[in-house]
C-alpha cells in the first residue's frame, strides 16, 4: 500500500543520545490536522464513563457533537520521549486513540514511520504498544499468561515469549505474583503489569496514556526508571500527561495540548524560557481594580499582569517572593484586601497558565 | 487473517474455559437436567405424560441448550469487556484486522455450544432411561445441523453483546429470551400448536422453532416435524442476518 499519496512522508530524526538500537531501528510518528469530532459517546479508549448504555444513545442531537481535535499536527522523532502535556478533556487520548488505530479521525492522516495508521492498520499494529490510561488486563488470566497469551497474539515463539515475560515480570517487580489472578492487584501492579504487556512484543514505538495517574510516588518514580530505559534500548515514546513534573522529568520535547489543538511545543527548557519573566504569582484579592493592576505593571520585574476576574491576578515576573512587599504596599494603599497569594517558579504548569489563563487542574 | 493471532486468541479462550470447567458444566447441565427430569422422568414415570414425550423433549432440550450456552459465552464476556473491563482492546490492538476478532468470538462460541450439545445428549439419555428412542441415521443431517445451530447461538451472542448494554442484559434475557424459549417449540413440537393457528404463524419468526424442529428431524424423524428446507433454509437465514449484524455492532463499537 502507497502511505505517502502525494503527501511529503514522516520525517526520521534519529536523536545522538540513543543507544545502537536507536540508530538502525528507532521510528517516528507524525500526524497532520487531525481532527475528531465526536456525534455519540466516545469509544471505549478515550471514554470516561464505565458504565455505557447501549438504548436510545446512538442518535443524539447535533448540539451534542464534540470537537475533541480541532487540528492537531505533530511530529515525534525517532527515539524521543515526547509529551502531550494537558487538562482532561484537552483530546490526549484521544489523539492516542487515532495515532493507535482505535479512533478513526473525522478527517486528517497520521503515520507511524512510513506507515499511514488507518491505511496499514495491521503493520501499525505490529510497531506500536499501548499502555492505557485505564488498565485494561485480561481478568480472567495470570500476570504470567496475560504476558505470554499478549505475545501469542504477536507470533512471539513460544521459548521466547515464556523468557521474555519472566524477564519483564522480574523487571517490573512482579515476579512473586506472576503466577496469581490480576484481579486482586493494587493500582500501581496493574500499571506496570499493563506497560510490561506492551512490551511483550517489542514495540518500536510504545504510548502511555497518563501512566501515572493514581500511583503512589514510589511506583510513579519506578515507572520512570522503567519508561526512561526502555527509551534507552530505541523506542519511540510518547505519553501523555497533565502532570507537568512528570514531563518535565521524562520528556525531550513536549507539545502542550488544549481543546484538540497544540498550542505550544519544545524542549521542557525552551517551553519555561518562553513564559514572560519565568514566576507567575497568582494573587486572590478581594477586587481587581484597574489602577491596581496597572500600578503592578509598573513594578520593575514585572512583564505581565492578567486579571481573570473574581479578583484573580497573576504577575508575571523574574522574581519570585522579592515582589510581594511591593505587591502588599500597593494593595494597602489602594484598600483591597489580599485573600491569598501563590507563588510559582518557572514550569510546564506556568506555560500551560501563560498559554490559556487556566491551571493545568482547572 | 493473521492465523497465529487468531489461533492464539482461541487458545486463550479455550484456556479460560478449561479454568472454569466446573462452572460451565453445571451451568450447561442444570437447568436441563432439572427439566429432563421433572418432565421426562417423573411425569412420564406417573403416566401424567405419555412416555412417547421422552423422545419429542430431547432434541428440544439439546437446541436450547447449545443456544443458551452459545449466545451466554459470546455476549455476557463481550458486554463486560467492552464496557467494563476493556479487555478486549488487547485484542483490537493484535496484529490482525478486527472484525476476525469478532470472528474469534463467533467461533470460540460455537465450540463452546457444540460441547454442551455434546454433553446434554448423553446426560440426557441417560437421565429420562429407556424409550427416548434416538435415530443417529442421518449423522451428516445432524453435524450440519449442529453447525448451523451453533452458528445462530455465537452470532445472536455477537449481536446482543455488542448492543445490549451492562444494566439491560439480564433484563433481555428475562424479557425477550425467555419468551423466546418458551414459544420456541422446545417443549412440544410445532404441528401441535395447530390448534391456535394464530400462534403457529407468529412462532415463525422465532430462530429457536427451527433450531429445536431440526433437531427433531435429525434425531427422532419419526415425530412430526417442520419440513427439512424450510429448517435448513431459515437456519442459513438468521446465522446470515445475526453474523452481519453482529460484525456491524461490533465494528461500531470497536472503532471511535
Amino acid at each position: 500500500m502507497d502511505s505517502t499519496r502525494g503527501l511529503r512522508p514522516p520525517l526520521f530524526l534519529t536523536l545522538e543520545s540513543a543507544s545502537e538500537r536507536t540508530a538502525e531501528m528507532a521510528i517516528g510518528i507524525r500526524a497532520e490536522d487531525l481532527t475528531k469530532v465526536y456525534t455519540s459517546p466516545p469509544p471505549a479508549a478515550a471514554a470516561s464513563g464505565p458504565f455505557g448504555l447501549g438504548f436510545g444513545r446512538r442518535k443524539q442531537k447535533q448540539s451534542d457533537d464534540v470537537t475533541a481535535l480541532d487540528g492537531l499536527s505533530l511530529e515525534v522523532a525517532a527515539g524521543e520521549i515526547f509529551g502531550l502535556l494537558g487538562p482532561n478533556g484537552a483530546g490526549k487520548s484521544t489523539t492516542v486513540g487515532v495515532l493507535t488505530t482505535r479512533i478513526r479521525p473525522t478527517a486528517g492522516r497520521a503515520w507511524i514511520g512510513e506507515h499511514d495508521v488507518w491505511q496499514e492498520r495491521v503493520p501499525v499494529k505490529r510497531l506500536i504498544g499501548v499502555v492505557p490510561q485505564r488498565p485494561n488486563l485480561d481478568l480472567a488470566l495470570t500476570a504470567r499468561e496475560i504476558l505470554i497469551f499478549h505475545g501469542a497474539y504477536f507470533g512471539v515463539p513460544a521459548a521466547e515469549r515464556e523468557r521474555h515475560a519472566r524477564e519483564l515480570l522480574d523487571r517490573f517487580q512482579l515476579t512473586d505474583r506472576a503466577d496469581r489472578l490480576v484481579l486482586g492487584f493494587s493500582g500501581g501492579m496493574l500499571q506496570r503489569l499493563s506497560i510490561a504487556r506492551a512490551l511483550m512484543h517489542d514495540p518500536r514505538v510504545l504510548f502511555l496514556d497518563e501512566p501515572s495517574a493514581g500511583l503512589d510516588p514510589q511506583t510513579r518514580l519506578l515507572l520512570w526508571d522503567l519508561i526512561r530505559s526502555d527509551n534507552r534500548r530505541g523506542t519511540t515514546i510518547l505519553l501523555t500527561t497533565h502532570n507537568m513534573e512528570e514531563a518535565d522529568a521524562l520528556c525531550s520535547r513536549v507539545s502542550i495540548v488544549d481543546h484538540g489543538r497544540i498550542i505550544a511545543l519544545g524542549t521542557p527548557a525552551e517551553l519555561k524560557r518562553s513564559i514572560p519573566g519565568g514566576y507567575v504569582v497568582r494573587l486572590h484579592l478581594a477586587a481587581a481594580p484597574p489602577p491596581l493592576l496597572a500600578s503592578f505593571e509598573r513594578l520593575p520585574g514585572v512583564t505581565a499582569v492578567r486579571a481573570s476576574g473574581n479578583g484573580a491576578v497573576d504577575l508575571y515576573a523574574d522574581r519570585g517572593g522579592a515582589l510581594l512587599p511591593e505587591v502588599a504596599r500597593l494593595s494597602t494603599e489602594a484598600s483591597i484586601e489580599i485573600r491569598d497569594v501563590k507563588i510559582s517558579e518557572p514550569s510546564l504548569e506556568n506555560l500551560f497558565l501563560h498559554h490559556t489563563g487556566r491551571s493545568l487542574r482547572d | 487473517m493473521n492465523p497465529k493471532t487468531f489461533l492464539a486468541m482461541l487458545r486463550r479462550d479455550a484456556h479460560v474455559a478449561r479454568r472454569n470447567f466446573v462452572t460451565l458444566l453445571l451451568q450447561t447441565l442444570f437447568q436441563p437436567m432439572l427439566l429432563v427430569f421433572v418432565f421426562g422422568k417423573v411425569m412420564t414415570s406417573r403416566g401424567l405424560i405419555r412416555p412417547e414425550y421422552k423422545g419429542m423433549l430431547l432434541p428440544g432440550i439439546v437446541a436450547l441448550a447449545m443456544l443458551l450456552s452459545g449466545v451466554w459465552s459470546v455476549a455476557m464476556p463481550l458486554v463486560a469487556e467492552f464496557q467494563f473491563t476493556k479487555e478486549i482492546e488487547d485484542r483490537l490492538l493484535a496484529p490482525m484486522e478486527i472484525e476476525w476478532v469478532a470472528v474469534e468470538k463467533v467461533v470460540a462460541g460455537m465450540l463452546q455450544a457444540i460441547a454442551a450439545g455434546f454433553v446434554v445428549i448423553p446426560t440426557a439419555w441417560l437421565v429420562m432411561g429407556s424409550g427416548v428412542g434416538l435415530s443417529f441415521s442421518h449423522p451428516l443431517e445432524f453435524l450440519t445441523l449442529t453447525l448451523l445451530v451453533s452458528c445462530l447461538a455465537a452470532s445472536v451472542g455477537l449481536a446482543l453483546g455488542t448492543s445490549v448494554g451492562q444494566m439491560h442484559i439480564s433484563l433481555m434475557f428475562s424479557l425477550v429470551i425467555a419468551p423466546m424459549i418458551f414459544f420456541g417449540c422446545a417443549y412440544y413440537p410445532w404441528s401441535s400448536l395447530s390448534v391456535f393457528p394464530v400462534l403457529q404463524g407468529a412462532v415463525l419468526i422465532n430462530p429457536i422453532v427451527y433450531a429445536s424442529e431440526g433437531f427433531r428431524s435429525a434425531l427422532v424423524p419419526r415425530f412430526p416435524h417442520l419440513p427439512k428446507p424450510a429448517i435448513y433454509g431459515a437456519l442459513v437465514l438468521f446465522d446470515l442476518l445475526f453474523v452481519s449484524f453482529g460484525m456491524r455492532q461490533f465494528r461500531r463499537k470497536a472503532i471511535g
